[in-house]
C-alpha cells in the first residue's frame, strides 16, 4: 500500500506493506538510523520515538496505524553542529556508553520534557522505567535528563531576563556546567 | 395549632428514630496502648503472617504506587467514590501502632477502627471474620513487626451522604453475618484449607462475584460467577467460565504461582498483584486455593465440558478476509509475540486462542491489555506485555480488539469498542 508518513515535519510518501514496524522504514527505507533494533518485542525501548507527542517503540507500530500521525525521530531534536536540549545535556554528562540504547533515551525523555515543565525525580524515573541500558549507564542517563531541566529552567530564566542570545537547547548552554546535587 | 403538632411529633420521630439510629451504629473506642516493641513478638507468629498476609494481599491496597509499603494513600475508586487505602504500619500517630490485638481483630471481623468508627467494606471483612483467631494473631504479629512510617490518611472523597460513617452500621446490619470458617464435612483436607483460605484471608469473591447495588457481594449460586475490579472484568470461576480450556487443579496452580498458565492465560490487571503474593506463599496452600477453584467449575456428575463453552479455535484466514485492516495492524504490532511460532509462543506462553479475556461479553480485559500493557509488580518479575497507548489511536485499539474476537471467538462481536478504548485512555490520563 500506499502510506504517507509525517516524519520530523516532512512527508514521506512510501510503498509498503502496511504491517511493516516503523523502526524498519526508519531505517531501512528512510536513513533515518538513530532508532535502533533492540528487541523487536517492546521490551528494551531502543526504537523509542514520538507519535503525535508521546514516547512509542517503533518495532511494534505498523506504518498502517501513522497515517496523519506526527512522527519524531533522534534526528529532528538537532543536529551534531546545533544539537537539542537533551543531546546537549546527554553528551555534557557523557551519558552514553556503547551508545546503543541512547536515540531511545532520549526520545522517551524528550516525550516527558515536552509535557512536563520541570518533572521530578520520581516522575523521570517512572517515565523512563521502559527503557533499558545494557551497559548500564542508567545513572549517567537520569543525570543528563536531569541536566536538561535544569538547563532550560536557566534557559527561561536568562529569557525572562531579557538576554535573549543565550537559547536553550544550544552549546553554549551545555558549556555552563549546572550545579546540582548528585545523589 | 395542628402544624405545631405535626411538626412536634415529626420531631419527636426523628429524635427517636437518630436515637434508634445511634445505638445501632455506636461503637466504642478501645484504649489505645504504647506501640508494642518489635521483638516481643515470637518470629515463627511473624513468619506465619507473613505468609497469611501475602494470601491475603494486604499490601497490594496499602500501599500507594511507588509509597511505602504498608503505609496506604492508595486510590480505591468504588461506585460510591473514591476511597484512600489506611496506612496499617505500626506508626503510632498514623498508624496501627496503638491498636491491642483486640483493636486489630475487630477491624478485621466488624469493620470498626480501634476509635470507634465504622470502617468501610472496601475493607474486605465480610471475608476476614471467617478467618481463625490464631491465623489473625499472626497477621497482627506481621504487620506490628514492619517499619512504622508516619503518613497521615487521605481524606476519602464519598458521594453524598456516604461520607457519614454511622450509615455503615445500617450495611452492616444487612449484609454482615457470615461465620467464622468451619471444615465441610465429606470433603478432604486440602479442599477445607483452600476452601478457608479463599473464602476469608483470600476474599476471591471481592472480585469474582458480583455486587448487590448496596456494594455487597452476592452469595449462595450467584458466588464467584463473575465481578469487576478496577475496570476489569474478574471472570467467572464456575462452570460459567469462559475459558476456552476448562481450568483444572493443576492449571490453577501454575497459574496462581506463576502468573501464567500455558493453556489459558496471563495474570493481568489487579490479578497481577495477586498471584505475586502467592508466588511468595507456602506452596501447600496455593495448591489447597487450586483445588478448592477447580471444585467450583467442576460440573456436577462429572467430567465434561458445560454445552455453552466452544472449544479453542483460531480462524486466522477467515478473519483477515474480513477485517485486512486489522489484520494488518495485528501483524505489525501483535504478531512478533502472539502469532503462531513467535519466540514468545515456543516458550510455553499461552497463545490467544486459549484466553478468556476475548471470550467475555465485555471487550474491557482486552482492550485494557491492548492499551496499558501488562506490567508486573514494580522490582518483581511476572508476565509482561508493552502498552500500546502510545501508538495505537482508539480506533486502531478498537480494530486490533474486534479482529481478535472474530479470528479467535464465535461469541457475537463486540459494540462501541471505540468508546471503549477512549474511556480507558481517558482514565488513564486522568490517574
Amino acid at each position: 500500500m500506499t502510506v504517507t508518513l509525517t516524519i520530523n515535519g516532512a512527508a514521506h510518501r512510501l510503498e509498503v506493506d502496511p504491517s511493516t514496524p516503523l523502526l524498519y522504514v526508519l531505517r531501512g527505507e528512510l536513513a533515518l538510523n538513530g532508532a535502533k533494533y533492540g528487541c523487536g518485542l517492546g521490551q528494551c525501548g531502543a526504537c523509542t520515538v514520538q507519535i503525535d507527542g508521546k514516547a512509542a517503540f517503533s518495532c511494534l507500530t505498523p506504518v498502517s496505524a501513522l497515517e496523519g500521525r506526527q512522527i519524531r525521530t533522534v534526528e529532528g531534536l538537532g543536529t551534531a553542529e546545533a544539537p537539542g536540549l537533551l543531546q546537549a545535556a546527554f553528551e555534557a554528562e557523557q551519558a552514553a556508553q556503547c551508545g546503543y540504547c541512547i536515540a531511545g533515551m532520549i526520545m522517551r525523555a524528550q516525550a516527558l520534557l515536552d509535557r512536563v515543565a520541570e518533572p521530578d525525580e520520581a516522575q523521570i524515573r517512572a517515565h523512563m522505567q521502559t527503557n533499558l541500558c545494557r551497559c548500564g549507564t542508567h545513572m549517567r542517563i537520569l543525570r543528563a535528563i536531569r541536566r536538561a531541566v535544569a538547563m532550560r529552567k536557566e534557559g527561561r530564566k536568562e529569557a525572562q531576563k531579557g538576554t535573549r542570545d543565550a537559547p536553550a537547547g544550544t552549546r553554549q548552554a551545555a558549556a555552563e556546567p549546572v550545579r546540582e546535587a548528585r545523589p | 395549632m395542628k402544624p405545631i403538632k405535626w411538626a412536634f411529633g415529626g420531631a419527636l420521630a426523628c429524635l427517636l428514630g437518630v436515637g434508634a439510629f445511634a445505638g445501632i451504629s455506636y461503637r466504642s473506642a478501645l484504649p489505645p496502648i504504647p506501640p508494642p516493641a518489635a521483638d516481643g513478638f515470637p518470629a515463627e507468629l511473624v513468619a506465619k503472617g507473613a505468609t497469611l498476609a501475602a494470601i491475603g494481599d494486604c499490601v497490594v491496597c496499602h500501599t500507594a504506587d511507588q509509597g511505602a509499603a504498608y503505609a496506604g494513600g492508595r486510590a480505591l475508586p468504588t461506585p460510591f467514590g473514591t476511597l484512600y487505602a489506611s496506612n496499617i504500619t505500626p506508626d503510632a500517630a498514623t498508624g496501627i501502632g496503638s491498636w491491642s490485638l483486640d483493636a486489630f481483630k475487630r477491624a478485621m471481623r466488624d469493620g470498626v477502627g480501634r476509635d470507634g468508627s465504622h470502617l468501610y467494606p472496601a475493607l474486605p471483612y465480610d471475608h476476614y471474620r471467617r478467618v481463625h483467631d490464631g491465623d489473625l494473631e499472626a497477621i497482627y504479629a506481621f504487620l506490628m513487626t514492619r517499619q512504622p512510617v508516619s503518613a497521615p490518611a487521605k481524606p476519602n472523597d464519598m458521594i453524598f451522604p456516604l461520607g457519614f460513617r454511622p450509615l455503615l452500621a445500617g450495611w452492616k446490619l444487612m449484609f454482615l453475618h457470615q461465620p467464622e470458617f468451619q471444615p465441610v464435612p465429606g470433603r478432604d483436607a486440602q479442599w477445607n484449607r483452600g476452601a478457608y483460605l479463599v473464602e476469608g484471608l483470600g476474599h476471591c469473591g471481592g472480585c469474582h462475584s458480583p455486587r448487590n447495588l448496596a456494594g455487597a457481594e452476592e452469595d449462595g449460586s450467584s458466588a464467584y460467577s463473575g465481578g469487576v475490579a478496577e475496570g476489569w472484568t474478574a471472570p467467572a470461576l464456575t462452570a460459567a467460565s469462559r475459558a476456552p480450556v476448562p481450568w483444572t487443579a493443576d492449571s490453577l496452580y501454575a497459574y496462581l504461582r506463576a502468573g501464567l498458565d500455558g493453556r489459558h492465560g496471563v495474570a493481568a490487571g489487579p490479578m497481577g498483584p495477586v498471584v505475586h503474593g502467592l508466588s511468595r506463599a507456602p506452596e501447600a496452600d496455593v495448591r489447597a486455593i487450586a483445588v478448592y477453584i477447580a471444585s467450583l467449575s467442576a460440573p456436577p456428575g462429572g467430567a465434561g465440558q458445560p454445552a455453552d463453552r466452544p472449544p479453542a479455535i483460531d480462524r486466522a484466514d477467515r478473519a483477515a478476509q474480513a477485517d485486512p485492516a486489522g489484520a494488518a495492524l495485528f501483524a505489525g504490532a501483535c504478531a512478533g509475540c502472539h502469532e503462531a511460532g513467535a519466540p514468545m509462543l515456543t516458550q510455553g506462553r499461552p497463545p490467544l486462542a486459549t484466553a478468556t479475556a476475548l471470550q467475555l461479553d465485555e471487550p474491557a480485559n482486552a482492550l485494557r491489555a491492548i492499551l496499558n500493557g501488562i506490567h508486573p509488580p514494580a522490582g518483581a518479575a511476572g508476565p509482561a506485555m508493552p502498552p500500546f497507548t502510545a501508538s495505537l489511536t482508539d480506533a486502531q485499539a478498537a480494530r486490533i480488539a474486534a479482529y481478535l474476537r472474530t479470528r479467535f471467538s464465535d461469541r457475537p462481536a463486540w459494540t462501541d469498542l471505540e468508546q471503549a478504548a477512549a474511556e480507558i485512555r481517558e482514565e488513564d490520563t486522568r490517574q
